[in-house]
């Protein structure tokens, strides 16, 4: 479903040419469960915002289910997002004094969905990621992290996108809770088949994935099947 | 995104941080209700004006003296104030020019006046009977005197309301009571009845006497200050003001019109320069309380700002998830829209109600006019847009991916 090409990005600030991203090259199928590895400052946050949709690259091509959306404007960016993306943040990026469920039913009011099916849609985006029907009300500043970002993960699967990016989902949780969110975006991978790119710098965190791009200043220095996939 | 989804947006966003939304509103709503009140008093003189001129009679041409010049030089002495009308002017109008209803020669002073242990200064008009039917006067109780008390020089006097409120404050019956103008005795025939109206030109606030009375005791001139004219027939008003001003040049040997020694006035001159005072006032109070709108206008932009930066993370989320430009424009706008229309209609019943209360309690005639309210209305919604747009265009602006890195 994604197929890139030499894709690059420069950043310019003035006289400055930052390079990002250097000739990346590399494709995902569907279903496929995907980790882009590197430490912070290697180019794997710019690589995910432009496979986000998020960005555009300076070079290369990025075809996305056949469609070349390099040169797309923002709005039209936008409206591939909302139908086919989700994104699951380090930093959860809830609405705050605002309730578990309206929270999850947000993408929905972008995309258009009439009123009516909305709730029905988030109910069954919360119970995919196995979060408690009694706080369902709750406000979203009355939850612990590992709560949080479970509703994070049920607000980018309300949409039944596929194609799911999770930004160093574990990054502000402790081990314990971290381990439970990723075996919830791994069940959601074998089970809903979602296609999931996870983003981190750790590698005990890639091991959840089937396969592991390790990114390095900018350019792709491994891409590898996971052989000792981590069981929960 | 749908309608009721950017209400209900903007329910939750004004409701988060009541306090701050309502001083914002606050802000609007001083504007408009001062817009609305403002407006108000200005509407209410130029009402009060008008039907105060219009009560005296639409088909009335006034005659007063012009300029005071003295020969060879062009100094003029201020209007009136010349003693260029005489008592023969006035018979002369009278036989000579046609169509012709009433005409009532005047002289007018301010003196002091006695009645009893009380005492007030006011405006004593010399006049003929005629002078009623010229000045639209009824009379409340007693009567008005005749030519035959002008033609004795009798010492009568019917008195305004106002003036029976101020001498005889008990309330009894007034005719037949003795009151000292310029220190000599009066007797009251009757008191006219009330036309309303305050300020300086109160007609409700004067003392008649005839006109022979009044030269001999009061003024102690013949000229005449005011020649009061009623034309018959509406339609001939031009013609009989043109047939007066050339009967008094020639009695006045003046060959130049342009240096008449008098000057005619008719209703509608009067209505067009008070009405022209009234608007210029009207748009000078509108233009202060706009002022208040402007500054209002100005802190819902500094909210809104100040809200798009708090909000900043939120934006790139929404962003992120899928939001185009024109949604979250839209949020922000109707955010101060809501704002501005809210304190709109608040402001419209503040002004509303700051109109009455002066009214009531300041004597002040008001009144708030539909199309004043309407366009409270639709400036506050403009203002809404106008301030809230650079703060929706820079949240639209928004880089997703720089919005969502925001500390």
């Amino acid at each position: 479903m994604i197929e890139c090409r030499n894709l690059s990005k420069i950043y310019r600030n003035g006289d400055n040419e930052t390079v990002a991203l250097s000739g990346a090259t590399f494709s995902v199928v569907d279903g496929e469960f995907l980790a882009i590895m590197g430490p912070s400052g290697s180019g794997k946050s710019t690589l995910m915002n432009i496979l986000g949709l998020l960005d555009s690259p300076s070079g290369g091509r990025y075809i996305l289910d056949g469609k070349d959306i390099s040169k797309y404007s923002e709005d039209e960016l936008a409206d591939i997002r909302i139908r086919k993306i989700g994104f699951v943040f380090q930093s959860f990026n809830l609405l705050p004094r605002t309730s578990v469920i309206r929270n999850v039913m947000l993408p929905l009011v972008y995309e258009g969905v009439p009123r009516s099916g909305r709730r029905a849609l988030a109910e069954a985006a919360l119970r995919a990621v196995e979060f408690p029907e009694d706080r369902w009300e709750h406000l979203s500043n009355q939850l612990s992290g590992g709560q949080m970002q479970r509703v994070a993960i049920a607000r980018a699967l309300v949409n039944n996108p596929s194609l799911v990016f999770a930004d160093e989902p574990t990054g502000n949780l402790d081990t314990k809770t971290g381990e439970r969110v990723m075996a919830a975006l791994r069940k959601l991978n074998r089970e809903k088949g979602h296609t999931i790119i996870l983003i981190t710098h750790e590698s005990e965190i890639a091991g959840y994935a089937d396969r592991i791009i390790t990114i390095r200043d900018g350019g792709i220095v491994s891409d590898l099947q996971n052989t000792a996939v981590h069981t929960v | 995104m749908l309608f009721s989804d950017i209400i209900l947006e903007t329910y939750i966003a004004l409701t988060t941080n009541k306090a701050r939304s309502g001083l914002t509103m606050l802000g609007i709503v001083i504007g408009i209700g001062s817009v609305i009140a403002m407006i108000a008093v200005g509407q209410g003189a130029q009402q009060s004006v008008q039907s105060r001129i219009q009560s005296i009679g639409s088909n009335l041409l006034m005659i007063r003296p012009g300029f005071a010049r003295s020969p060879g030089q062009n100094v003029s002495q201020g209007q009136g104030s010349s003693t260029s009308l005489t008592l023969e002017d006035a018979e002369a109008i009278r036989a000579d020019v046609p169509s012709l209803g009433a005409v009532a020669p005047s002289v007018a002073g301010n003196y002091q006046v006695i009645a009893g242990g009380s005492n007030t200064r006011t405006s004593v008009t010399g006049t003929l009977p005629a002078y009623m039917n010229v000045r639209n006067i009824s009379i409340e109780s007693g009567s008005f005197f005749t030519d035959l008390h002008d033609a004795r020089r009798s010492k009568v006097a019917v008195i305004g309301p106002d003036v029976r409120d101020e001498l005889f404050p008990e309330g009894e019956e007034v005719a037949g009571k003795k009151i000292r103008i310029k220190g000599i005795d009066f007797t009251v025939l009757g008191v006219t009845e009330s036309k309303g109206g305050s300020g300086m030109d109160n007609s409700d606030d004067v003392i008649y006497v005839p006109l022979s009375t009044a030269i001999q005791y009061l003024t102690g001139t013949e000229s005449i200050s005011m020649i009061s004219v009623t034309v018959a027939d509406q339609e001939q008003m031009d013609a009989a003001s043109a047939a007066i001003r050339e009967l008094l040049l020639e009695r006045h040997d003046i060959a130049d019109s342009s240096s008449a020694d008098f000057r005619i006035m008719n209703q509608a001159d009067i209505v067009e320069t008070a009405s022209s005072v009234t608007e210029t006032f009207t748009l000078l109070l509108g233009a202060v309380a706009g002022i208040s709108l402007l500054v209002g206008g100005i802190g819902i932009m500094n909210m809104m700002l100040t809200t798009v930066t708090e909000r900043t993370r939120e934006i790139g989320l929404r962003k992120a998830i899928g939001a185009k430009r024109r949604d979250i424009s839209r949020q922000f706008l109707s955010e101060s829209v809501a704002l501005t229309f809210l304190g709109g209609v608040v402001g419209v019943v503040a002004g509303w109600g700051a109109a009455a209360l002066l009214t009531r309690f300041g004597g002040v005639a008001t009144s708030v006019s539909g199309i004043s309210v309407v366009l409270a209305f639709g400036v506050s919604a403009v203002i809404g847009i106008i301030f809230g747009y650079y703060p929706a265009r820079r949240a639209a602006r928004l880089n997703p991916i720089e919005a969502l890195r925001y500390e």
